[in-house]
C-alpha cells in the first residue's frame, strides 16, 4: 500500500514553540506542593490505581507473567484497602496467558507492538503485529512511532502510520509511544505528540523504558501541554502514559500534581492517566505501610514480581 | 471487557494542610531600637504593635522612635564610621559581610517563617526567595568589599560616610540586604528605617549583627513609621539616602533633600508591561504573566501588572490565564502549597478594594479566580481587568497588588507605544521565540530591566533600578556600588 492512498484529514504540523527554561522552571514550581497525611495517602493509592504493570524483558517466561498478574490483583498481603493496578503490559506473545490469568478482574491487557522498542521494521510487519496482539485478545497496543521518519522530517509518513496501526487495533485502545529519549527537544516533543493525537492515539505515551531519559518531568508537562491544546481545540480527552525510571511514590505523587494542575481532575482516572512502571508500586506500598504503621518496613517484606 | 470511550469521572485530588512550623524558634515580646550595637529602648518611650496580616493578630511590640533617637542612631553611625569602620581593612570587612550572610543561611528556617508571619508572603516564597538573596547579596558584596579598585579602574576609591536607608515592606529582609550590603562592602555605616508593618526580619538582622561581631555602631536599625523616616530624611549628619518605596514618597524626599550635598538614590514604583507575542511559547508566557503579577500578592515595584498580548492569541491568552489562575491557592501564608498569602496590611488591602472598585466604575470587566479565602486576615482572590484603556487609573496607577490590567495589540511599534506611556520605567516583559524581536522590544522600552521570556528573574549581580518617576541610581552588580564611594 502506498503511503499517498492513505492520506485523509490534512493534518496541522505548525509548530507550537516550547521554552525550554520556562518549562523548568514550572516543573520546579510544581514539584514544590507538598502532599500530606490524607491527600498523600488517597494519591498513592490513585497512583496505584493507573499503574500498568509491566514486564517487557527477552526473558520474560510464561510463569514470570502469571506472578505478575497476581501482583496486579494482589498488589500486599493483608491489605484489602489498596486498588489493582489498571494494566499489565506485556510483549505479543504473553497477552494470552495475561489474559487467562486475569479473567474475571477489570484488569487490561495491554501489548506491546509495531516492532517494540526500535520500530525498524516494515509496515506491513508492524501491522501484522498489531493484529496478531490483538488477536491474542490484548484490550490495549502500545505502539512506538517511527522515530527515523520523525527526525528526517516526514510527518505525514509518521501520522500514516499511526492512523493504519490504530485500524488494525479494532476496539483496542491504542497508546503511541514518542520515545521522547530519541527526540532531542522539547519542541520536537510537542510536534510528535501533536501529530499523534491528530493521527487517532488514544493515549499518548512518552517511552519504552529501553532508552534514557524516559519520562522525565519535563517531558512529561510539554506533553500535558499537548493535550490540553487538544482538548481545548477538539474536545476530545486523550490519555496520558509516562513510562520508564518512575520508580519511587515521589515521583508518582509529582506526577498526579502535574496532571492535576495542568489537564484538572477530570484526567484523574485510570482511563485517562497511566505510569508504566514495574518497581513503582513496592515503593508506593513501603510508603503506604509507613503511613499505616509509623514505620519503613525492609523491601523483603515486598513481593519483587 | 474493551473499555468503555466515556471516561469515568476523575479523582476530586486536593491537597491537604501542609503549615511549616513556627514553634522552633521564640519572638521577643517587645523590640527596642538598634544603636551603638545594642538594643535600646526608644527616647519617646512609645511603641507600636506589628501585627500578623493573615491572623490579625499581635506578633510583637516595637520601639517608636522619636527625633532624638535618630540623631543619636545618626551620631553613632559617624562615631563607627570615622573610629572603626573607615580605618578597618577592606579584607576585614568581607570577612564581616561573609560571617552575616553564613548566619543568614543557618537562620535561614527561622528568618523565612519570621518573614512570611509579619509581611504575609507565602512560605515558598520567603523560603526559596527572599532568604536565599538575602545572603546572596551578602556574599556577593564580601567578594567586593577588597576588590573595589577592580570595580572602578583607575580611580581611588573612597566611602562616603554614614547612609540613612528607608526600605518598603514588600520584601523586608531582602530590601535590608540589597542597601547594608553594598554599603558596608564600600566601608560606609548605616542608619536604617524598616517599613512599620514589616520590621521584625530587620531586628532579627541586628542580632545577626551582633552575633558575626560587627563593630557597634557600624550598623544601626530605628523603627518607626513616617514621621521617623521624615526625621531620618532631614537629619543634617547624613551623607546620603537611599529609598524605597512610594513615588510619592520618593518625591518628597527628593525636595526635601534639595539645597543640600547629600546624596539620593530612589527606587519608586513601577507599571511594568509583559508583552506576549503571537509565537511566544503560550503556556510558559501564562506561566511568566502569573509570575509577573501574583508573585509577593503582586506587591512587586517591577510586578508586570500590564499584559499587551498581540491580538491573534488574545482569546487563547485569557482562557489559558484563567485555567492557570483557578490553581492558585490562596490562604495561610505559613502552608508550604500556598501561592498567594495575606496582603500586608489593612491599608494596603482596602486600597487594592478601592482599585477594583474603581476599574470597573471606569467600565473594566473584573474576573476573579472563585478560590476560597480566609475568613481572618487580609485576602484578595487574584484578579484581572479586561477591555481597559490606556486611559484607565487602573492602567496609570500602581495598584500593588494582585491585580492585572488586559490589553491587546497589533503592531510591536503599538505594543510599545502602550508599554511606554505610564510616568514609569522600572520594568518590563517580552515574550517570543524570535531573538531579533527580543532586542527590537528590549530596545524600544524606556525601563532599567527587562525579562525575554522569564519574568522576576534576579541575581546580586545584575544592576536593578528605574528610568523616569521609578527613580534612579542602581542596587546590585557594580553599577550598585557607584552610589556608595566617592572617586577620585
Amino acid at each position: 500500500m502506498s503511503h499517498s492512498a492513505i492520506l485523509s484529514v490534512p493534518l496541522d504540523f505548525r509548530s507550537h514553540p516550547v521554552d525550554e527554561v520556562g518549562i523548568r522552571e514550572r516543573v520546579a514550581r510544581l514539584a514544590s506542593r507538598s502532599i500530606k497525611k490524607s491527600s498523600k495517602i488517597e494519591g498513592l493509592k490513585l497512583a496505584l490505581s493507573m499503574v500498568d504493570l509491566t514486564t517487557l524483558e527477552g526473558a520474560d517466561t510464561p510463569g514470570k507473567v502469571r506472578q505478575l498478574c497476581t501482583k496486579a490483583i494482589h498488589l500486599h498481603s493483608g491489605r484489602a484497602d489498596l486498588p489493582m493496578v489498571a494494566a499489565v503490559c506485556v510483549y505479543p506473545t504473553m497477552v494470552r496467558i495475561a489474559r487467562e490469568a486475569l479473567k474475571d478482574t477489570p484488569i487490561q491487557v495491554a501489548a506491546v507492538a509495531t516492532a517494540f522498542p526500535s520500530g525498524m521494521n516494515p509496515l506491513e510487519v508492524k501491522l501484522e503485529d498489531t493484529r496478531f496482539a490483538v488477536g491474542e485478545g490484548a484490550h490495549e497496543i502500545d505502539m512506538v512511532i517511527s522515530r527515523g521518519d520523525f527526525l528526517r522530517g516526514e510527518y505525514q509518513r509518521v501520522a500514516d502510520e499511526i492512523r493504519l496501526v490504530k485500524e488494525a487495533c479494532g476496539k483496542a485502545h491504542l497508546k503511541v509511544i514518542l520515545e521522547t529519549g530519541e527526540l532531542g527537544t522539547l519542541d520536537r516533543v510537542r510536534l510528535a505528540s501533536d501529530i499523534a493525537m491528530q493521527a487517532g492515539a488514544d493515549f499518548i505515551k512518552t517511552s519504552t523504558g529501553k532508552i534514557q531519559p524516559a519520562a522525565t518531568p519535563e517531558v512529561v508537562l510539554v506533553m500535558l501541554q499537548a493535550i490540553d491544546d487538544f482538548y481545548r481545540k477538539t474536545g476530545k480527552r486523550i490519555g496520558m502514559k509516562p513510562a520508564g525510571g518512575i520508580a519511587n511514590a515521589k515521583a508518582a505523587l509529582n506526577l498526579l500534581i502535574m496532571v492535576r494542575e495542568i489537564l484538572g481532575s477530570d484526567w484523574l482516572t485510570p482511563d485517562l492517566f497511566r505510569i508504566g512502571a514495574s518497581k513503582l508500586p513496592n515503593d508506593i506500598l513501603m510508603q503506604l505501610e509507613k503511613e499505616r504503621t509509623g514505620a519503613y518496613q525492609g523491601l523483603d517484606y515486598f513481593s519483587n514480581d | 471487557m474493551t473499555k468503555t470511550k466515556i471516561p469515568t469521572k476523575g479523582l476530586d485530588w486536593g491537597y491537604a494542610p501542609a503549615p511549616e512550623s513556627a514553634d522552633h524558634f521564640q519572638l521577643k515580646k517587645e523590640y527596642g531600637l538598634f544603636v551603638g550595637g545594642k538594643s535600646v529602648p526608644a527616647s519617646t518611650g512609645k511603641r507600636f504593635a506589628t501585627i500578623n496580616p493573615a491572623t490579625e493578630k499581635i506578633l510583637a511590640q516595637v520601639a517608636d522612635a522619636g527625633e532624638k533617637d535618630v540623631d543619636q542612631a545618626v551620631r553613632t553611625a559617624r562615631t563607627a564610621y570615622e573610629k572603626v569602620w573607615r580605618k578597618t581593612s577592606a579584607r576585614e570587612r568581607g570577612k564581616y559581610l561573609y560571617r552575616i550572610a553564613r548566619i543568614i543561611q543557618e537562620r535561614a528556617r527561622e528568618l523565612a517563617v519570621v518573614e512570611s508571619m509579619d509581611g504575609g508572603k507565602p512560605i515558598r516564597e520567603s523560603r526559596d526567595v527572599d532568604i536565599p538573596l538575602a545572603a546572596a547579596h551578602f556574599f556577593y558584596h564580601a567578594g567586593w568589599a577588597d576588590k573595589l579598585p577592580y570595580a572602578f579602574p583607575g580611580k581611588t576609591v573612597r566611602p562616603i560616610g554614614v547612609a540613612g536607608q528607608i526600605i518598603p515592606w514588600n520584601f523586608p529582609l531582602l530590601m535590608v540586604a540589597w542597601k547594608v550590603a553594598p554599603a558596608l562592602a564600600c566601608g560606609n555605616t548605616v542608619v536604617l528605617k524598616p517599613a512599620e508593618t514589616t520590621p521584625l526580619t530587620a531586628l532579627l538582622f541586628a542580632e545577626i549583627c551582633q552575633e558575626a561581631g560587627l563593630p557597634d555602631g557600624v550598623f544601626n536599625c530605628i523603627t518607626g513609621a513616617g514621621a521617623t523616616g521624615a526625621a531620618l530624611v532631614n537629619h543634617a549628619g547624613l551623607d546620603k539616602i537611599a529609598f524605597t518605596g512610594s513615588t510619592e514618597v520618593g518625591k518628597a524626599i527628593q525636595k526635601s533633600l534639595a539645597g543640600r550635598s547629600t546624596k539620593l538614590t530612589l527606587e519608586l514604583g513601577g507599571k511594568a508591561a509583559n508583552i506576549i507575542f503571537e509565537d511566544a511559547a503560550i503556556d510558559q508566557a501564562v506561566e511568566g504573566i502569573i509570575n509577573g503579577i501574583f508573585f509577593n500578592q503582586g506587591h512587586v515595584c517591577c510586578a508586570g501588572s500590564r499584559l499587551l498580548v498581540q491580538e491573534s492569541v488574545e482569546k487563547e491568552v485569557v482562557a489559558k490565564l484563567k485555567a492557570r489562575m483557578e490553581h492558585l491557592i490562596v490562604g495561610d501564608p505559613l502552608d508550604k502549597n500556598t501561592d498567594i498569602g495575606a496582603i500586608n496590611s489593612k491599608a494596603q488591602c482596602d486600597r487594592i478594594q478601592t482599585y477594583l472598585k474603581v476599574g470597573q466604575e471606569e467600565g473594566a470587566e473584573l474576573f476573579q479566580t472563585k478560590c476560597s479565602i480566609p475568613d481572618q486576615g487580609y485576602f484578595i482572590r487574584p484578579s484581572f481587568f479586561t477591555k481597559v484603556a490606556q486611559s484607565h487609573r487602573i492602567v496609570q496607577e500602581e495598584i500593588f497588588g494582585p491585580v492585572l490590567a488586559i490589553q491587546s495589540f497589533r503592531t510591536l511599534n503599538e505594543a510599545l507605544e502602550k508599554a511606554n506611556n505610564t510616568p514609569y520605567g522600572l520594568s518590563g516583559g517580552v515574550w517570543t521565540d524570535k531573538g531579533a524581536k527580543i532586542f527590537k522590544v528590549t530596545r524600544g522600552i524606556k525601563a532599567g530591566v527587562i525579562w525575554a521570556n522569564t519574568f522576576n528573574q534576579f541575581d546580586p549581580a545584575s544592576p536593578f533600578g528605574g528610568y523616569k518617576e521609578s527613580g534612579y541610581g542602581r542596587e546590585g552588580g557594580r553599577h550598585g556600588l557607584r552610589p556608595y564611594v566617592e572617586l577620585s
